[in-house]
This record gives C-alpha cells, structure tokens and sequence, in this order.
C-alpha cells in the first residue's frame, strides 16, 4: 500500500517537475534550445509504465500546461494527446529499441509535434517561425538518453519498481 | 487499474476502443481551442485559476532570480565599483538633462494652460519587477508582479529607461502578462523623428526586431532615424522612443520601401519596468456633450401636457423635452 503511494507521488511529482521546467527561462541566446519538457517526462512514463499513461492523462497534463503557458487552450493537450497516442501504439517496440534507435524515435515524435503546433499557429493566424524553431526537437532527442538513464536510475534507487 | 486492458475482449483492445478515444481528445482539444481562439475565453479561465498560476509563476521565478542574487553576489568588486560608476555618471547626465528640460517643461505647461489643454509633461507611472517565467519559445510576452489589486488594466503601456517596451494584455489578480513590441501580433504607431513621417511598426518573426513595411518609395528615410511613437490610435501616448532604423530596402514589388529598426528599450534585460497610468487621448472628434436642447426647467409642465390632443400613450408624459417634441407631430397627424 505504501509503495503504492510513493510510486504515485513519484509519477505526479516528475510530471510536475517537467511543467516547471517548461516555465523556467534559459538565458536569452540558448532559449531555442530549450527541449519540450513535459513531452519528454510523458514519454518516459509511456514506454515505462504503459497502464499509467493513458490518453486522458495526457490531455489532462496538456491543458494544464496551457492554463500555465497562457497562449491557446488545448494547443499542448492536442500534441500531447496525439504523442501519447502514437508512443503507447509503438510501445512494444520501442521498449526493445537500443538506446540510440529510441532516441531518433523520440526525434521523430518531437519532429511531428512541432509539425503540429505549427499547424494550429498557422491556423490560428501566426506567422511562420524562423529557423531556430526546429532546434529544440534535436536537444530534446539528444537528452534522451540522459532524462531515460536519470529517471530510471532514481526509480532503482527509489526501490519503486512496477510489480 | 494495472490490469484493466486484460479484462477486455481482444477483439477490442486497444485498437479500436483507443483511436476512437483518440479522436474524441483530439475533438475536444479543437473545440477548447477554437472557443478560445473566437471568445479569449482562457483569459476569464486563468483568471478564474489564478489562484493556482500564480504561485506557480512565483516559484518557477526563483531559479532566475536566485541566478540573479548569485551574480551580484559572486560579482567582484572591481566590476561593481565600475558599475557604480557608471550609473553615477548616468544619474549626473540625467539630472543635468532634466535641470535643462525643467524650464522648457516650465514654459510648456504655461504654453499649454494658455492653449487650454489637458496635456501634461509629468508621468504618472508606476514601478513593475518582472517574473522570470518562460511562456514558450517565440512568444514575446513578458510576466510582471503586479495586477488587479494594483489597479493595473488591459492596455497599459510598459516602459523602461530607454522606450516603450509593450503593453499589458493580461491582467490576473497579482501578476500581469505584456506583450512585447516585436511580437508579430504587435503594431505599434510611430513617426520619424527627424522627418516627422508617419508609419507603423511592426513585430517581426524573426526574433529581437521591428519591421516597418510600408513606407512611400518617396520618403527620407535613411539609417539611424530615431522613431518615437506618434500618438494615433489613442493606445501609446506621443513621444515616447521606440527605436532605431537599422537597415532600409525596397520591397520585393517595388512599391514600398521596407525598414527594419532595433527596439530603443532593453527587452530582454530590464529587471524593473513602468506602467503608465494615463493612456493616451483616444482619438477621434470628441464625444458629444451630454445635454443638448432646451434646458430641462422650460420642459412643459405635465399639468399642461394631458391638454394637447396628440398624447395618447400614458408612458409618453415622463419623456425629456426633447422626444416629447418629436412625439407631437407624429401624434397630430391623424
């Protein structure tokens, strides 16, 4: 029953982490580097507890960093939703991937959410962004590795593994 | 909860049941976010949660403002000496400035009182400190530590030392969101200082500059024009120094010529802000006075009115003078 809880606590707690990364500033010249914080967090939880993650949970934490980030209401719960969707689909897969081979996955999930998001501010009347608009997928498939390993090795030490 | 994809028949596993799912978030998602789009719906939401946002915004700024504390207090002395000196330097410019402003502004006000205006030269602003809070990458919006309770309104004009930085178009209860002047949905008006040439300037996409698209091929415009705003449009008061032309070219037609100029405020380094209180003069005639006609004491006496033979509805005495009269020959007719 408590380790119940504390992998609970442990789950709300790193979603959490990553809204509040996703509102922290960088240094005015590395923000475009900035990697999609929650997407990355939402990802994790998808290939390692596939049950916890479902679609609904992933709106829920999308609209959440709407109401934070202030721009359109179910902009992120759309990416999200539609990222969760397409990584619990591959789940299997993905899983067995050797660390580089999950890495140009998680490029190509962060390439087509940034598809995506263009698509809604070209819809809602924004210009089309500049070039740096793309970096941030790069940074975020190349941290992958790091965000799995941390995650995975706090969950070890943290002795809360799934069954 | 940890086996419940095990009870459900494998004819309709996650398949089916999960893009049908699928669709109705992504639905939902469209709907949220076109209601928004129409209504600005999130602002009364936000509001609503600010309760929750708020303190939120507050701790995700304490990375950045312990960075801050970090530096002024790792920062050696020399560099704090020689900043020191240079805003001495800076206070002794200003005030030197400002004693040679005072009798100019003296005779303006006396200018001005002659002319019967409402004009003044004093600002009446007050003091912000930013919240070092991201609101996403290519959004030029900036979150400052006042609001509602300080009185602060949609459409205040933000200002630093240097120039006009934006202006409010968020206000929840403690904190406020600006918008940027070199935000692509921003257009701010402006004249050329030296030619008094008046155009507007936009935000551009492209990051930490204004664009001015649309300026006559004739037009003087040449590299390092100062544009102040003008005025129009009743948002921004007048004279306020927005930036710097920085580079002039024709426009792929040919028809105008295109500028782009560097913002005259430091907008990604001020720490403390200005909201002005005043907004600008909305432009346009002036609204029409309120009591126009005949003053209300010669309205006819309702002890006379029951004699004319035109009223005939009994909601028709209590009217002003006015539509009375106008009443009376549709009435007379018949």
């Amino acid at each position: 029953m408590n380790r119940l809880r504390v992998r609970q606590l442990w789950f709300a707690a790193t979603l959490l982490l990553s809204l509040f990364l996703m509102l922290i500033p960088l240094p005015g010249p590395l923000t475009p580097f900035k990697p999609y914080w929650p997407a990355l967090i939402l990802l994790y939880w998808c290939l390692q507890s596939g049950d916890r993650v479902t679609l609904g949970l992933a709106f829920c934490v999308g609209v959440a960093a709407d109401l934070f980030d202030g721009v359109l209401l179910g902009e992120q719960a759309l990416r999200l939703t539609a990222m969760v969707f397409i990584a619990l689909r591959f789940r299997s897969r993905l899983r067995f991937f050797p660390m580089w081979q999950q890495s140009l996955a998680v490029l190509g999930f962060l390439v087509n959410d940034r598809i995506l998001l263009l698509l809604v501010r070209v819809f809602g009347g924004d210009p089309l962004p500049p070039v740096e608009y793309w970096i941030s997928p790069l940074v975020g498939a190349a941290l992958w590795p790091f965000v799995f390993l941390i995650l995975d090795d706090l969950r070890a030490r943290l002795r809360i593994h799934d069954a | 909860m940890a086996l419940n994809r095990d009870d459900k028949s494998p004819l309709f596993a996650p398949g089916v049941a999960g893009t049908l799912r699928l669709i109705v978030y992504l639905a939902l998602a469209c709907v949220l976010m076109v209601l928004d789009h129409r209504g600005g719906w999130l602002g009364n939401v936000r509001y609503g949660l600010s309760l929750v946002v708020e303190p939120v915004y507050r701790i995700a700024g304490l990375p950045s403002q312990g960075f801050q504390a970090a530096t002024v207090a790792f920062a050696d002395r020399q560099r704090l000496t020689e900043q020191n000196q240079r805003l001495r330097e800076d206070l002794l410019l200003a005030n030197a400035k400002l004693n040679r402003m005072a009798s100019v502004a003296e005779q303006n006000t006396r200018l001005k009182e002659l002319l019967d205006t409402q004009h003044s030269l004093s600002l009446n602003v007050q003091l912000a400190r930013l919240i070092g809070v991201d609101l996403g990458s290519f959004r030029h919006r900036i979150v400052l530590n006042v609001g509602a309770r300080d009185k602060v309104q949609p459409g205040q004009v933000v200002i630093d030392a240097r120039g006009v930085m934006g202006q409010i178009v968020e206000v929840m209860p403690t904190t406020a969101v600006a918008m940027l002047i070199t935000d692509p949905n921003h257009a701010i008006p402006v004249t050329i200082e030296r030619t008094g040439l008046r155009t507007i300037a936009y935000g551009s996409r492209a990051g930490d500059m204004l664009t001015l698209p649309n300026i006559p091929v004739s037009a003087d415009v040449q590299v390092g024009d100062k544009l102040v705003t003008s005025g129009l449009g009743g948002r921004f008061p007048p004279g306020f120094p927005v930036g710097e032309i920085r580079d002039v070219a024709q426009t792929a037609s040919g028809t105008f010529l295109s500028a782009q100029a560097k913002p005259a405020a430091d907008l990604d380094r001020s720490e403390d802000v200005l909201l002005l209180h005043d907004l600008a003069e909305s432009a346009g005639p002036p609204p029409p006075a309120p009591n126009v006609g005949p003053p209300s004491d010669l309205k006819p006496d309702p002890a006379v009115a029951p004699t004319l033979p035109s009223v005939t509805s009994p909601t028709a005495t209590p009217l002003p003078a006015r539509a009375s009269t106008a009443a009376t020959p549709t009435g007379a007719t018949p």
